[in-house]
Order: C-alpha cells, then sequence, then structure tokens
C-alpha cells in the first residue's frame, strides 16, 4: 500500500467526514447541540491535525517524488482511478489547513445561529480541501475543487454579514465560471494521454499550440481562485461579508488553492506555455502587488484593508512561482505558508473586535493598546509578520521571491518588492488606528483583553509565524526535492539539447 | 562566546521586561532588563578588549542556520572582527549608561516596563546587525532597529504627533530598505553568496561584470554599492531621506540619545565600512557617497541654525555629523569614519541626554528662547553640555576634533575635484556647526530667564541616577579622542583594523599623516569664528539675530521650513498617493472591473427579457436564426480547427 501500511491519506480526508455524520446525529435542546457540535468538530480537527503531524514526520524529505501513494480502481471503464499522494509541495498546505481549521472552528465560538451546520459545513470544507492537496489524479482532483465551493457557498451565504447573498453568489459564479474552463482542460487532457493520472500527464508531452489554450483555460480556473488581478473583485465581497471563520479558510487555505493549481499542473504541464505566459504572469503579480496596495490604503474598514492585503500578497506568490527559479518557487509556497498563518491571525484579531461587538470601521477605533495590550502585541506581530519583517515568517518568503524574481528581470524584482513599502503604508495605518492615538469612543475603554480561547487561538498562530521566521529550514527541507526536480523538468523540457547534458552530468 | 552573552543578554532583557512583567511586576521588569544589559556592556566591552590585546582574529560564531534555499543560504553568525567587537563594545556600553539614565528620566512613566523592553530589544537588533556575516543577517538587525525605532519614536501612542512621526519614520526608512533588499538580492545574483567572506573573495573576479539597467549596461558593482548606499541613506538620514529624523524627536529623549544619534542612525555609515572591499572596486558609487554625505553635511548645517527646538537642533546636527561621516568614508578613508562615528556616539549622546536633563528641569519645555540662564541652577548639566558642545565644535582636545580635523585633511588631502567639494562643503559646516551649538548653549545657559515664572520656580538639578551617566559620558567625549585616535587612525592603524576594513590603493590614509597648513588650520579657524558669531549675536549684541531675519526674510524662512522638503514631498508623493489609492479603489476597484461581471450579469437579465420578444411565432424569423447560428458555428469550427 505504501510506506506506513494504513491509508493516512484517506484517513486526512475523510475524518471529518465522520465528523460530519456524527454531527448529523445530535439531537436535544439548541444549545446543548450547539456545545457539543463546536467540542465535536474542534476534536475532530484536532484529530485531523495530529494525523497531520504524523505525516509531517514520516514524510521523507529526500524524494522528490509523490508518497504515501494509494490507488483504488474506480470508474476503470473510463481509467480513472481513485488516487492520492503527497510531495513536498503539497505536504505544508495539507498541514496548513488542518492547523487552521481548529483556529476557525475556534473563532466561530461567537456564531449562535445554526452552530450544528456551521460546524459540518467546516469539517465538510477540511474534507475537501485536503482531498483536493492529496489528489492525485485529475477527477478527484476537480471533484474536490468543486465540492470545496458548496460548503464555502453556505457559509457565506447563511452566516454572512448584511450583503452576503450577493457575495455568495457573486464568490459561486466567478469561482464557478473559472473552473468550467479547467474542466474543459481536463477532458482535453484525459483524450491526450489516455488517463486522468497526473504523474503520467506530468510527464506526457504536449504541443506548444495546445499548451497555450490550455493554460488559459487553467489562468481562468486557478487565476479566480487565487484572486489574481484583474479576477479579484469577488474576493473583498467575499472576504468581507464571510463570517470571521468562513474568511479565514477563504483568505489562509481557499486562495492558496490557486496557487497551488498554478504549481501542479500549470508549470510543470505546461512548460513551454508557462514560459511564455511568463511576462503576462510577472505584469499580473506586480499589478496586483502595486495597484491592489494602493486600494488597500484608501479602504476605511479593518476587515476590507486586510482582504485587500491579502490579495496583494498573492501577487508575490504568483511573481515567485513564474520565476521557475529555486529561490523564487520556495519563495512562492513559503509565502503561501506565511501568508495562510499571518492572514489568519490578522482575521482571528478582527474577529475579536466582533465578538466584542465593535465595529470594524477604522475611523470609529482607536486607542485599543492602553486597556488590551496583549492583543495589541499579537496584532502588532501579525501585522509586522504581514509587511515581512525580517525574523517573522513574511520576510523569508519575500526576499526569496525577490531574489528569485532577480535572476530574470530587475524591474519585476524591484517593483515586487515595492509592496514592502506601500504595505507598510497601509498596515501602519491599521496599527494606528486601531491601537493607538486617544480612545475614540468612551466605550472602547472598557473592553477586556484577550481571553484563554482567543490565546489558544493567536499564540500557535504567533508562534508559527515566528518559527517560520527565525528557522525556516524545517520547512524548506522538506520541499527542496520536490522543488528542485519540478525546476530541473522545467529547464529540460525548455531546452531538450541540455536535458540529455544534465542527466549525463 | 563573551560576544555571545554581549549580543543575546539584551534579548533576555527585553523577553522579561516586556513578556514577563505582568508575573514579575513592574520595578523586577526594570531591573531585569537594566542587569542584563549591565552583563551586555561587561562582555561587550571585555570581548573588545581581549581582542585588542591578543590581536588574533577570532572566527565567526556560527548559531544555526537560517534560511537555505539553493544557494542562497544566510546562517545566524556572530562575525567577531575589528570592526564588530568595537562596534559591539561602544553599542553596549553607551546602551548601558542610556538605560541607568531611563531609570531616572521615565520615573514617572505609566508603562516604563514596555519603555526598557523596547531599548533593550533595540539594543538586540543593533548587536545582531553589527555582528552580522552575511548581508540579509545586517538587514535583518537593520530592520530590527527600524522596528524598535517606530515603536519608541510612538511611544507616547496617545499623541497625534508621535503616531505621525512613527509611520512616517518607518515608511521613509522602508524606501531606503526597499533598495537595500534588491541590493541584496542583486548582490546574490551577481556574487552567487551574502556571506561577506563569500563576497570579499570575489570582488576581483566580477570586477568587469556589466550589469543591463535601462537599455544600457552599467558595472555591476557600480548599481549594487549604489543601492545598498541608498539604503543607508535611509538609516542615517541622509539629504532626500532625512524628514524623518527630525520628526522623530517626537520620541523619549533617551531614545533620542541611543537610536537617533549614538547608533541605529551610524548604521548607514557601518554598512558602508563594512563593505568597504565591495565598494573600493566601484569608484562612482564612492563618489556618490561623499558627494551625498558633504552635501547633507552642510545641509542640515544650515538647518540647525535657525531651529528653536532643543531637541530638532542636536537631531539636525546628528543628520549633518552622519554626513561628515559619509563623506570620509565615500573617499576610503573608512578608519578615520568610524573613528567620527564612534566619538560622535559618545558627544552626541552626551548632548542629548543633557538636553533631557534640560527638558527635565525645565518642566518639558523645549524652545531656547523661552530658556536661559539655567547655568547657575543646572551647573552639572551646564558643565557636561558643555564638554559635549566643546567637542561637537571640534575644539581641542575634545574628541570632535581629532575626528572632524582627520576627515578634512583627507578630504583635502584626496586631491580629487569630489574631496575638494567635500573639503569645502565640510568647513564651511564645522563653522555653522560651532555656531548652532554655541547658540544652543549661550541661549540655554546664559543671559536671563524667559521662562514663564512657575516654570522658572520648578527648576532643578537632575537626581543622580541620571547625572552619573551623563558624567560618564562626558569622559567619554573628553577623552575618546585622544585614546582612540592612535590605532584608529594612527601609524598602525592596518595592524588594528586587520582585515575587516580594505583600504583603496589611493593613498588618502597616508594624506592624514603630512596634512598642509590650509587643511590643518581652516576647520578650526571656521569653529573658532562661529563661536564668536554666536558670542556677537547672543551676548554681546541680542538684537542682531532679530534684525538679519529681518533683513533676509526669503532666505530665513527658506531654511527655517527645512528648504520646504517636506511640503514638497506632500505634494508630490504623499497627496497624490493618497488620491490614487482611493481612485484606484472607487473607479478602478469598483466601476472598471467590478462593472464587466456587474454588466455582464445585467446584460444577461436583459437579454432573457429581450429574448422572450423574440418568441414571435414567426417561422421565417426563426429559420432565418437558426440559418445566422449554423453559420457562425461552421465558422467557429473552421477557425480554431
Amino acid at each position: 500500500m505504501n510506506q506506513i501500511g494504513f491509508p493516512i491519506l484517506s484517513l486526512l480526508t475523510f475524518l471529518p467526514l465522520a465528523g460530519v455524520a456524527y454531527l448529523a446525529t445530535l439531537r436535544g435542546d439548541e444549545m446543548a447541540v450547539a456545545s457539543q457540535a463546536r467540542n465535536g468538530a474542534l476534536i475532530t480537527s484536532l484529530g485531523v491535525l495530529a494525523l497531520g503531524i504524523y505525516l509531517w514526520v514520516a514524510f521523507d524529505p529526500s524524494q522528490a517524488g509523490f508518497q504515501f501513494v494509494e490507488a483504488l480502481p474506480w470508474l476503470s471503464g473510463l481509467d480513472v482511478q481513485y488516487r492520492m499522494g503527497v510531495d513536498g509541495i503539497s505536504l505544508f498546505l495539507i498541514l496548513l489547513t488542518a492547523f487552521l481549521t481548529p483556529i476557525a472552528i475556534l473563532s466561530s465560538w461567537s456564531i449562535t445561529k445554526r452552530v450544528r451546520e456551521l460546524m459540518m459545513a467546516f469539517l465538510l470544507l477540511e474534507t475537501m480541501t485536503i482531498g483536493m492537496f492529496c489528489a492525485l489524479d485529475f477527477v478527484v482532483f476537480y471533484i474536490f475543487f468543486e465540492a470545496v465551493l458548496l460548503p464555502m457557498y453556505l457559509i457565506i451565504g447563511i452566516w454572512g454579514g448584511e450583503r452576503r447573498i450577493y457575495a455568495a453568489v457573486k464568490f459561486f459564479i466567478f469561482t464557478l465560471a473559472g473552473s468550467l474552463f479547467m474542466l474543459l482542460a481536463l477532458v482535453w487532457l484525459w483524450r491526450n494521454a489516455g488517463t486522468t493520472d497526473i504523474v503520467t500527464l506530468l510527464h506526457t508531452p504536449i504541443a506548444p499550440q495546445a499548451q497555450m489554450w490550455l493554460f488559459a483555460a487553467f489562468l481562468a480556473s486557478f487565476g479566480v481562485k487565487a484572486a489574481v488581478w484583474p479576477l479579484h473583485t469577488w474576493l473583498p465581497d467575499a472576504y468581507g461579508e464571510a463570517p470571521i471563520p468562513g474568511t479565514i479558510m477563504l483568505a489562509a487555505v481557499l486562495s492558496k488553492m490557486g496557487a497551488y493549481g498554478f504549481l501542479r499542473f500549470a508549470v510543470p504541464m505546461l512548460p513551454q506555455a508557462a514560459a511564455a505566459a511568463e511576462p503576462l504572469m510577472f505584469t499580473l503579480g506586480v499589478v496586483a502587488v502595486i495597484y491592489i496596495s494602493f486600494v488597500a490604503l484608501a479602504q476605511t474598514d479593518m476587515k476590507r484593508m486586510i482582504a485587500y492585503s491579502s490579495a496583494a500578497h498573492m501577487g508575490i506568490i504568483i511573481i515567485g512561482i513564474f520565476t521557475f527559479t529555486v529561490e523564487g518557487i520556495e519563495g512562492a509556497l513559503f509565502q503561501m505558508l506565511s501568508h495562510g498563518l499571518v492572514i489568519a491571525g490578522l482575521f482571528v484579531c478582527t474577529g475579536i473586535l466582533l465578538s466584542r461587538g465593535q465595529t470594524l470601521t477604522l475611523s470609529r477605533l482607536g486607542g485599543l493598546a492602553a486597556k488590551m495590550p496583549a492583543y495589541a502585541a499579537l496584532l502588532m506581530l501579525f501585522s509586522l509578520a504581514n509587511v515581512g519583517l525580517p525574523g517573522t515568517s513574511g520576510f523569508v518568503g519575500e526576499i526569496l521571491v525577490i531574489v528569485g524574481a532577480m535572476k530574470v528581470n530587475f524591474w519585476v524584482a524591484l517593483l515586487g518588492a515595492g509592496g514592502m513599502v506601500l504595505g507598510a503604508a497601509y498596515m501602519l495605518m491599521l496599527l494606528r488606528a486601531v491601537l493607538f492615538d486617544k480612545l475614540s469612543r468612551p466605550e472602547l475603554g472598557a473592553l477586556a483583553d484577550l481571553k484563554p480561547r482567543e490565546y489558544a487561538m493567536l499564540l500557535p498562530l504567533a508562534a508559527m509565524v515566528l518559527w517560520l521566521g527565525i528557522y525556516p529550514g524545517s520547512f524548506t527541507h522538506m520541499f527542496d526535492a520536490s522543488v528542485n526536480a519540478m525546476v530541473q523538468a522545467h529547464i529540460a523540457a525548455l531546452t531538450p539539447h541540455t536535458a540529455l547534458a544534465m542527466v549525463t552530468k | 562566546m563573551l560576544t555571545l552573552i554581549a549580543v543575546f543578554a539584551p534579548l533576555i532583557g527585553a523577553v522579561l521586561a516586556g513578556v514577563a512583567r505582568p508575573f514579575i511586576g513592574k520595578q523586577a521588569a526594570i531591573g531585569a532588563s537594566v542587569l542584563f544589559m549591565v552583563i551586555s556592556a561587561v562582555a561587550g566591552v571585555s570581548s573588545f578588549i581581549a581582542f585588542v590585546q591578543g590581536c588574533v582574529p577570532i572566527a565567526p560564531l556560527h548559531l544555526a542556520s537560517w534560511i537555505s534555499v539553493g544557494s542562497f543560504s544566510p546562517g545566524w553568525t556572530l562575525r567577531q572582527d575589528t570592526l564588530s567587537l568595537v562596534m559591539v563594545a561602544m553599542v553596549s556600553s553607551v546602551s548601558m549608561l542610556i538605560h541607568v539614565y531611563s531609570m531616572g528620566y521615565m520615573a514617572h512613566d505609566k508603562t516604563v516596563p514596555r519603555f526598557f523592553a523596547y531599548l533593550s530589544l533595540f539594543t538586540f537588533a543593533m548587536l545582531m546587525l553589527v555582528t552580522a556575516n552575511n548581508l540579509l543577517q545586517l538587514y535583518f538587525g537593520w530592520e530590527g532597529v527600524g522596528l524598535v525605532s517606530y515603536l519608541l519614536i510612538g511611544y507616547w501612542y496617545e499623541r497625534p504627533s508621535a503616531n505621525v512621526a512613527a509611520i512616517k519614520a518607518f515608511i521613509v526608512n522602508r524606501v531606503g530598505d526597499l533598495s537595500f533588499a534588491v541590493g541584496i538580492a542583486l548582490t546574490y545574483f551577481v556574487f552567487k553568496t551574502i556571506s561577506f567572506d563569500g563576497i570579499f573573495a570575489a570582488v576581483a573576479a566580477h570586477t568587469g561584470d556589466q550589469y543591463r539597467l535601462l537599455g544600457t549596461s552599467f558595472p555591476a558593482l557600480e548599481v549594487i554599492c549604489i543601492l545598498l548606499f541608498i539604503g543607508a541613506m535611509g538609516k542615517s538620514a541622509q539629504i532626500f531621506l532625512h524628514t524623518w529624523l527630525a520628526d522623530a524627536m517626537e520620541g523619549p529623549t533617551p531614545v533620542s540619545a541611543l537610536i537617533h544619534a549614538a547608533t541605529m542612525v551610524a548604521a548607514g555609515v557601518f554598512l558602508i565600512a563594512r563593505i568597504s572591499p565591495l565598494l573600493n572596486a566601484a569608484p562612482a558609487a564612492m563618489d556618490f557617497v561623499t558627494i551625498i554625505g558633504a552635501s547633507t553635511a552642510l545641509f542640515a548645517g544650515t538647518i540647525g541654525c535657525v531651529q528653536n527646538d532643543i531637541k530638532r537642533i542636536i537631531a539636525y546636527s546628528t543628520c549633518s555629523q552622519l554626513g561628515y561621516m559619509f563623506l570620509a568614508a565615500g573617499l576610503g578613508a573608512y578608519p578615520v569614519a568610524m573613528f567620527h562615528l564612534i566619538n560622535h556616539a559618545f558627544f552626541k549622546a552626551l548632548l542629548f541626554l543633557a538636553a533631557g536633563s534640560v527638558i527635565h528641569a525645565m518642566s518639558d519645555e523645549q524652545d531656547i528662547r523661552l530658556m536661559g540662564g539655567l547655568a547657575r541652577k543646572l551647573p552639572i548639566t551646564w558643565l557636561v553640555m558643555l564638554v559635549g558642545a566643546l567637542a561637537l565644535a571640534g575644539i581641542p582636545p575634545f574628541s570632535g576634533y581629532y575626528s572632524k580635523d582627520a576627515i578634512l585633511d583627507a578630504a583635502f588631502g584626496a586631491n580629487t575635484a569630489v574631496g575638494m567639494y567635500g573639503w569645502v562643503c565640510g568647513v564651511i559646516t564645522a563653522g555653522l556647526t560651532a555656531f548652532y551649538i554655541s547658540r544652543l548653549f549661550l541661549l540655554t545657559f546664559h543671559g536671563t530667564s524667559r521662562a514663564p515664572k512657575h516654570v522658572q520656580e520648578h527648576v532643578h538639578e537632575s537626581p543622580l541616577v541620571m547625572l552619573v551617566p551623563l558624567v560618564l559620558l562626558a569622559f567619554g567625549a573628553l577623552g575618546s579622542g585622544f585614546v582612540l585616535r592612535s590605532s584608529f587612525i594612527g601609524a598602525g592603524f592596518a595592524h588594528f583594523w586587520g582585515a575587516s576594513i580594505a583600504i583603496p590603493a589611493n593613498g588618502v590614509m597616508s594624506a592624514l599623516a603630512h596634512p598642509t597648513a590650509v587643511a590643518e588650520f581652516s576647520p578650526l579657524v571656521a569653529s573658532v569664528s562661529g563661536i564668536f558669531v554666536a558670542v556677537i549675536f547672543y551676548i554681546l549684541v541680542p538684537s542682531l539675530p532679530a534684525a538679519l531675519s529681518q533683513n533676509l526674510g526669503g532666505l530665513y524662512r527658506f531654511v527655517l521650513n527645512k528648504w520646504y522638503f517636506d511640503e514638497v514631498y506632500d505634494v508630490v508623493l504623499v497627496k497624490p498617493a493618497l488620491r490614487l489609492a482611493k481612485f484606484a479603489w472607487r473607479f478602478g476597484d469598483e466601476q472598471v472591473i467590478d462593472g464587466v461581471p456587474n454588466g455582464l450579469a445585467s446584460l444577461t437579465t436583459d437579454a432573457s427579457v429581450q429574448t422572450v420578444k423574440l418568441q414571435t411565432g414567426s417561422i421565417a424569423l426563426y429559420a432565418f436564426i437558426m440559418l445566422i447560428g449554423l453559420l457562425a458555428f461552421l465558422s467557429l469550427f473552421l477557425w480554431v480547427r
């Protein structure tokens, strides 16, 4: 079966589904069901996290290929199998999902409406997301990729803010419209290679003309998910209207699905098209960094400012992926992890204000540092990580992407790094508006500092942010082999003559 | 090992004061911070002394790897050569004195442990910066000190002006840091490494490298050095990126002394000295450094002459003195720049702390027009301020004399147009410096008191805990010049600095040994005349300054308003950026980009309404539409195929 003798990936994927089944059986009065549902969901997600950590420990970083591979015949006539596996690229995205789901569940404690259904939605979301990152068959991938939409759509549409229906529909239509193009690409690839096995697809050459069309299709689907400019406008609405736990999952995990798609499919399967699209992707990335940072600067609402900041950082990730250098791609991967943690931390901080009954309008906040010093310190830490201060996780990814981009083009490196200045501008404005100055309203002075449950959400995130920042080797070490292999394969695909030379070397 | 203790003790102090305060209490938190700082200072100074006596190079101390991706592999490593150890000793001892001083100065503040946590954290970051063994660790310390500077400028966060100044400092510094980061990336691109030893060893091999930019090719090393220097300009508040430093005076005075005078702002000069082997291979960048330094020295000096806030005068003076250091460094006289850096650290920290003592005595008044006659009431402050002022003005035998004189000798001896420009700017600035510091001194301590009555009644000398650091620093300002002179820039300078600084082969250091008479006496003459003018203006004929500012109204206002840099930046950069932000959001995002899908949505709804109308029942019309559709599909098919 695989090296550890039990199907750990399927277990990771479907354990939350078992939790859903358990929640569905809960009966009784509303309060009791709610608290049982919360605890049940939390315990399930912690179980998934424990399994995830086991996966990390058991993972062999020296292998570039897929590990823990599982395969079961499924639609055998169509040569579609249920295949799962992880490599260095997907490993930490699975862990990120497993790490953030309990935090998102904890952050939903203050929601009292239809708690059991909310918890079921979150566990369902976890199943779909982990399944998507594990999938080694394109059809399985597609199913999970699309299925993520359902729980998320419900989370925004039922538990969201005032304009939740508009935001939910916009989110759904944008992502669905994008995915349809991927479906077309999937069918084409299927016809071309005769299988939907991702490993086989990765090694099936595709004619350069066809690659262009396929790349365009991938760009449409993954670009929407990753909120690449100008496909990002669903994002502020969805992030702004979703309840805080939903926003955390959207921003921290779901946006990574798009970037993961580029890394898993668009770049390795379509090397010529990816290389040809490089200038376009750099432009989109740089525009995202600069333009969206400016938009963030103008925001008047804390949640929306962080939402735009999140989209701006996706630009860095896109730039990193399309440098096709080890530094750039590892930087992008690292930035994906860091961004997930940092954005989650920032949204948790936002949620803490909401749960204290406060508005998020920046002009009506202020002076919180005096009464909430621990909150202020943690919000400060996440904000600084967001602007890429060395010693925090944000810096490592950013500098690696800059270094990778410099190998390709000076201006991409300079403009991509320009987010450092603009990011500092809007994050410091946010910090000032929330934490500093005199209290804008007297009732702000009565707010209590963090509670144990809030510490339980923020401290692990803060510890991870510092760990990634100070000793990133524990993480980059795990994806070194996969990324190196990918970069070499890319170079080899572009220059068939040197490919032989590299083999003989 | 001693270096390790010196670097990490302040971090422990910071954590204890910042995080553990709720558990150990306020006094213990402050005590821990100061205690660990004393440990750090003792370790820092003894490691320097041990090094000087032993005179053996110590290998860098590798702690852990940091990033390791491809060949991009900076580690956490403490470098222990002369340059690093000199800085460690200076930073830790000055910081320790300022910690002690702050116990008295900040006694009435509400959140003192937070202040001490920041100060200790700052010291840690600064020590990481000076002991860095690669560009990225240096950058870690660089951004770290920038962060704490931001936190401390905005320490009194209830004041809107402090918040504005803090944000401004961070963002202006970030502009420089952006260039620094890109410079690091380019260094890696060219050298395939960012460790100092690796870079320096490969300089010769890359001297001829070209880098294409803007359609032209430039020598790659020049581009790297200029990018790194722009970073240094931000941190060291050189002209164009200087605007944050004067506003940074919003922070508590010990902060101004430690961060915005003695240590952090000198990091830019340190960086230039650190990359000296690289810079020596980039002559155009060196000229650029000298020109910027000399211009800043003069420019900031003129502003210092007309300011009225005691701290702002000293702040512009810092700007100007840092200009001197760059002036020397750009000529290749790195040891002289470092000599001035160390001297400046002592006398400028002294001046700030003495100013703090004055402000403390004057119930937080900072306007020198409202002071006067304090000499008798604050005798010790008067004395130490006098020492600091004479050192700054460059009067022998105070420390500033030796280093400023050496800088100008080097500029004169360089025998180049750029060197001469530096020399002329430097001599004029020497006069201006003597003038503005005498002005500050005379207006504060002499003449009659112009303060309101209730302030006058409260004037008192500072407590012992503040006076002891002042006196110790005064000894530093008095003695650092002739004590350090022979080893730093004397005959054995090459032996002292060892491999930590590479001197270019242009003979600028040997020019110091035999200065010409013009070079030797001009600065001193300028300084003495500056003092005389100040005495005439503010003691003998007090009506003269007012008359002069009336007659030269335009020039006076230009200088008083700091050459209108802030106003121009506001109009050219800040306001348009905010307008652009609003435009990008309201028009770009909401109208254009969101307009397309929203428009499509309404189009769909409209279309369905129209489609309903199409159902007319006319077979001919249906057939016609089918035909069009068929044609469209066929052409699409042919085109795609």
